[in-house]
């Protein structure tokens, strides 16, 4: 059996459907951070629009089977993101939303970095960058060893490209043609400590990857209609394993946080900072749309 | 050799003692138990890191080319991989030098297949000084205690190629990420097909009241020697197989404990942190009694013939008896 390929045209109601989820979990997501009062803002925000794209149009799952045997893997690689995870997880209904508030609290399920034996539908326990690749390819390796139907998806941050694990699993990826395997790197381009080109340049990135053997495809990660049509040309490879260089904007839909490194690894404060974030969030549905027009 | 101060329910080779005794690497029963293994369990895959022939997945591959998957020198990702592929339902032996995988892996192996909880079995080739004249960058020491650390992880440490078949073949059975650690090295062949084996469960190897030498390893071969010249000197030693130093068979060691005295460790690993950290743990928190570790002693192997390595180390039976002595009159 062959990796199946869903149908992904992306109508107009549908793709309003997708960004007002987006928004919803960029809304959970501060909510999150804020009553944890520790994490990581500015990547969970910027993936919220994939999140939503893969968690409600691209993935083949069953919310309520977190464990069916035919469901796609997400391989989530950059564990740090996890809050847009969780609140995509619990908006697609795999757990009550309520679960939320307890992220990175004593005995939440919802851990500070993702965990697969303390919540169902994690695939993989993750947080030290470039272990989620490797896990990756060795999933599609079995797929396609078993003539399984499922894909693998995996979700990697660009500063997790500097850990030389990663570059193993593409060597990997490409000698084996795994083309029911496709990385989706969220090309925000910062790290904790600054600007990925400053602190070790990745670029130029595509040919890396082109060179490791491996289907480039970039796309502007925070247009969901781009980012499913990377899908797509992803899907219609069947040489090899792709990879989606997602330009995304790091602090997506909070002004004071897109671009900014400085808020990679820290949560807005109780007070000023959280009602402005949350009350750009509640409004921002229209912004993004007119961008795009 | 006095017959009755062995364990007759051990079954151990009946030329025990006798020059000719078979000598056989104990990889090579990892290599014939990966192939008893296999055939038992379609799940079972074996991927290298470009050590095929020497860590004897060769006969694997050979008889189930599907089931086997190259990595090349990629250590790291032979971890994680072998994590996905358990993730899909396989059942992954990983096979490469020990100073590799764990050395070089220690993190993916944490991450990726203890905390992850994954069925993967980790096969570390080439321990101890013993692996001669590569020196001390491949002469890996330190795999059991970074191993016994890890939450969620077992190990095990066969005693020749005949246990470290049964091993192989037990921890495919076993639902739980295992170590395996062998030699490379021939070393006798002590123990028989009949011989008892148990994960979890220590085995007595000879009996003797006056103190226990609890090993594991084929170095285990150098005590039984050891026991024999200490038994001309009066002092009946008794022998136990340690071969699964996690989880640890604390009940077998408490009972020794009370009974002989007085304890030696001995393996071909660093004595702090390995069998001898385990064991010195478990006698101070349960049943405290004079307690000597041969090992080695906190410092990195060196280039050499193994025999000569091996004695200028301290890890052949007149070191044992000589430890065993000190040990003995402190009680």
């Amino acid at each position: 059996m062959k990796p199946r390929a869903p149908q992904l045209h992306l109508h107009d109601k549908k793709l309003k459907q997708l960004e007002e989820r987006a928004q919803v979990i960029r809304e959970e997501i501060i909510k999150m951070l804020i009553s944890a009062g520790s994490g990581h803002s500015a990547g969970p925000l910027g993936m919220a629009d994939i999140f939503s794209a893969l968690y409600f149009h691209v993935l083949v799952h069953k919310p309520k089977q977190p464990n069916w045997k035919d469901r796609d893997r997400l391989i989530l690689s950059n564990g740090h993101i996890c809050p847009v995870s969780y609140a995509t997880m619990a908006e697609a209904g795999y757990f009550p939303k309520a679960w939320l508030k307890t992220l990175r609290k004593f005995g939440s399920p919802l851990q500070g970095h993702p965990e697969r034996v303390r919540l169902a539908g994690i695939e993989n326990t993750s947080g030290p960058l470039g272990d989620g690749s490797s896990q990756a390819v060795g999933l599609a390796y079995t797929a396609l060893m078993d003539g399984a139907p499922w894909r693998v998806y995996c979700i990697m941050s660009d500063g997790e490209l500097e850990a030389g694990i990663t570059w193993e699993a593409m060597l990997f990826a490409g000698r084996n043609r795994l083309y029911n395997c496709t990385f989706i790197i969220d090309r925000n381009n910062i790290q904790i400590d600054g600007p990925t080109e400053e602190i070790m340049p990745l670029e130029p990135l595509a040919e890396k990857f082109e060179a490791f053997n491996l289907n480039v495809i970039r796309c502007a990660g925070n247009d969901i209609r781009d980012f499913v049509m990377a899908v797509e040309r992803a899907h219609a490879m069947s040489e090899k394993a792709s990879v989606i260089i997602a330009d995304t904007i790091p602090g997506r839909g909070v002004d004071f946080m897109e671009y900014n490194f400085e808020w990679h690894g820290k949560v807005p404060s109780i007070g000023e900072e959280a009602n402005h974030a949350l009350a750009q969030l509640r409004t921002l549905g229209g912004k993004i749309r007119s961008e795009h027009q | 050799m006095i017959q009755n101060e062995y364990n007759k329910k051990a079954y151990l080779a009946k030329n025990l003692f006798d020059k000719k005794i078979e000598q056989v690497p104990t990889r090579n029963g990892y290599g014939d138990g990966l192939i008893e293994a296999g055939a038992k369990n379609k799940n079972i895959v074996v991927l290298c890191a470009d050590l095929t022939e020497s860590t004897r997945s060769l006969a694997f591959k050979k008889k189930y080319p599907d089931r086997f998957v190259q990595l090349g020198v990629s250590e790291q990702s032979l971890a994680g991989i072998a994590a996905g592929m358990a993730l899909a339902g396989k059942i992954p032996f990983i096979s490469s030098y020990a100073c590799f995988s764990p050395g070089r892996n220690w993190e993916q192996i944490r991450t990726t297949i203890a905390l992850n909880n994954t069925n993967v079995k980790i096969a570390g080739a080439h321990t101890g000084v013993s692996v001669g004249p590569d020196g001390a960058t491949h002469q890996m020491l330190e795999d059991i205690a970074i191993m016994r650390v890890i939450p969620n992880m077992r190990v095990v440490v066969p005693c020749d190629a005949n246990e470290t078949r049964k091993a192989t073949i037990a921890i495919a059975d076993d639902p739980h990420p295992w170590y395996i650690r062998f030699a490379r090295e021939k070393s006798p062949v002590f123990t028989t097909s009949k011989t008892p084996f148990k994960l979890g469960r220590i085995e007595t190897l000879r009996f003797g009241n006056d103190l226990t030498i609890i090993g594991a390893g084929p170095i285990l071969y150098e005590a039984l020697l050891a026991a024999e010249i200490l038994s001309k000197k009066g002092i009946e030693t008794r022998v136990l197989n340690c071969h699964t130093v996690k989880p640890l068979d604390v009940k077998a060691i408490i009972k020794a404990a009370k009974e002989t005295g007085a304890f030696l460790t001995v393996e071909e690993a660093q004595a702090a942190g390995g069998l001898g950290g385990a064991i010195a743990e478990c006698l101070s928190l349960y049943a405290p009694v004079p307690i000597e570790r041969i090992g080695i002693q906190d410092r990195f192997g060196e280039s050499g013939d193994p025999s000569e390595l091996m004695t200028a180390f301290g890890l052949t039976a007149p070191a044992i008896v000589k430890s065993a002595m000190r040990i003995f009159n402190k009680k």
